[in-house]
């Protein structure tokens, strides 16, 4: 017996996001912060970006505890988001959800999200897709926290 | 000693497969499988005699009330309760728990009181003491947890004191597998008059249980753990603590005489189990003790002491396995919870579950034990009647071959 029907999930490029994690901090005086918590199984991740003079996400990390897929979507996200701006990276979530979901996707949007396709197969583990989802929910978090501070002032 | 191959044959849901292979089910801690008997015992019911109980003249409502109340006997009669008036049926543990904090706690204790408990209990046990603190102003405390992971018995004297007015305390830990002193702390606990709750959870299905013999006050467990359904628990409650207990939910069944201004409670233990109670499941209930007492109680703990510590023999072997929980099996259930590092226990979920293996990967609902070991979750396999060395050595090689494909750093294209 083998776990070689594993792969399908566990792609390579998760594996490689889950064991070399890229952007792995928490930035100092960020302009978003979140943290993203799955009481079902106990994983975390912190968000934190720093925006520039344009509302570009400047510097974005991300730390946390947590499975491969809950950690290597983290990693993957931060890479995605550098250089957009807040609105564009609220759309980001709203496509890479769509994909988490099932939904119909166009090709442009597919491309977008780049090698976060490999996440696609997490679908198939319905239990999972939560674990996919957590730092994207904290991402959105953070938004609205810093455009709730912002209205404010 | 048991026969597990034969006991297997009970169990209609053992004979599926998962992903192309026999179901391991290792996953007894949260809720067991059901013996052909005990389904049949629904069944019976639904079709034979289903009817309310303790209203109708006719014949349905006169079976069903007579097999009611027979299972309430056998349920009593399981756990060396003195009479069936202290035995309540509730849904499960929780409401068990939640019962005694909502119509003791109030009554019992105050501000500036103490609740002790201790740092392995279950969310369950935990989390209603805390609605009880908050409202009375009361204090909860904890007897630590010792190096080996039993409770740390030499901090009680310091931990126990005359403002402790409740001990609620866990009697095997659903994590740990620790089985907890329980009579000793029951006995340390009235020399200064605090009352006992026992979460019987993880003990009452796995080994012999005599109430009177730990002279408790409170004893909880749930039916879904011992081969009976989901939906159907059991509160124990010692004399005169219970006669002094106000109602929990009040409407119909619960009540003696009813004027439109008020109402008399009815005798005990209906007084606890306002309106239509879960008749189908208290019976299923009864069939599951019937068929555990065949099997007997001693010898359903002696094959799960053989098969933990097969487990942990086999397991403390791989070097990137951590294990938890005490190491003498005299003070261990049948659970194994670990941590293999390089794997998260959710992905180990995952790939075993590929496998065919049934295993429970989280925070096992205590999530301030989880801080206390500082891993974030852990696996946690757990054992029954029907589990055998060959599925230990099935959970061992997965967990192996588990471990080599999330540690490969490059895996061939």
């Amino acid at each position: 017996m083998s776990l070689e029907e594993l792969d399908e999930l566990y792609r390579e490029v998760i594996l490689d996001h889950y064991r070399n994690p890229r952007n792995n901090v928490k930035l100092a005086d960020p302009d978003l912060s979140a943290v993203g918590y799955n009481p079902f199984c106990g994983d975390e991740v912190t968000i934190t970006a720093k925006l520039d003079k344009d509302a570009r996400i400047q510097a974005v990390g991300f730390r946390g505890q947590g499975c491969s897929i809950s950690q290597s979507s983290a990693s993957m996200m931060t890479e995605l988001l550098k250089g957009h701006t807040i609105e564009e990276a609220e759309a980001l979530v709203a496509v890479f959800k769509q994909m988490m979901l099932g939904k119909e996707m166009e090709e442009a949007q597919r491309l977008e999200l780049g090698e976060l396709e490999a996440l696609e197969g997490v679908r198939q583990y319905p239990i999972r897709i939560k674990c996919a989802l957590l730092a994207w929910s904290a991402l959105l978090d953070s938004i609205k926290e810093y455009r709730a501070a912002h209205r404010a002032s | 000693m048991l026969d597990a191959r034969r006991i297997r044959e009970d169990f209609p849901v053992l004979r599926r497969e998962v992903n192309g292979r026999p179901l391991v089910y290792l996953d007894n801690a949260a809720t067991s499988q059901k013996p052909r008997c005990v389904i049949d015992a629904l069944v019976e019911y639904y079709e034979g005699y289903n009817s309310n109980v303790h209203r109708g003249v006719h014949a349905l409502s006169v079976e069903a009330t007579a097999r009611y109340e027979e299972a309430r006997a056998k349920v009593t009669a399981f756990i060396g309760a003195p009479s069936h008036e202290q035995l309540i049926f509730v849904r499960n543990t929780t409401e068990a728990i939640n019962l005694v904090a909502r119509t003791w706690a109030p009554a019992n204790v105050h501000e500036g009181d103490e609740i002790l408990l201790t740092e392995m209990e279950h969310h369950s046990n935990l989390v209603p003491w805390q609605k009880v603190a908050q409202d009375t102003g009361a204090h909860l405390t904890f007897i630590p947890l010792a190096e080996d992971h039993t409770l740390d018995l030499s901090r009680l004297e310091t931990v126990l004191t005359s403002r402790t007015r409740l001990v609620a305390l866990t009697h095997v830990s659903n994590v740990l597998g620790t089985i907890n002193p329980v009579k000793e702390i029951a006995r340390a606990a009235h020399q200064l008059g605090a009352t006992v709750l026992v979460d019987a959870a993880q003990s009452v299905p796995h080994m012999p249980v005599d109430v009177q013999d730990l002279d408790c006050d409170f004893l909880a467990f749930s039916g879904h753990k011992m081969c009976a359904p989901t939906g159907i628990g059991v509160l124990y409650v010692k004399r005169p603590v219970l006669d002094e207990m106000g109602p929990f939910l009040h409407g119909g069944e619960m009540v003696k005489e009813v004027w439109y201004d008020h109402a008399t409670w009815n005798d005990l233990p209906l007084r606890f189990e306002a309106g239509t109670p879960n008749i189908a499941d208290s019976i299923a209930l009864g069939a599951a003790v019937d068929y555990l007492q065949g099997l007997g109680m001693e010898n359903v703990r002696q094959h799960e002491v053989q098969l933990t510590g097969y487990t942990l023999n086999a397991l403390k072997e791989l070097e990137d396995v951590t294990l938890f929980g005490p190491k003498d099996l005299n003070v261990r259930g049948g659970v194994v919870s670990f941590y293999a590092h390089g794997v998260h226990p959710h992905d180990l979920g995952t790939a075993l579950d590929k496998l065919g293996i049934a295993i429970r990967a989280g925070h096992h609902c205590a999530m301030p034990l989880m801080r206390k070991l500082n891993v974030p979750a852990t696996a946690r396999a757990s054992f029954y009647i029907y589990n055998t060395e060959e599925e230990v050595d099935l959970l061992v090689d997965g967990l192996k071959q588990s471990l080599r494909f999330f540690s490969h750093v490059t895996r061939r294209a």
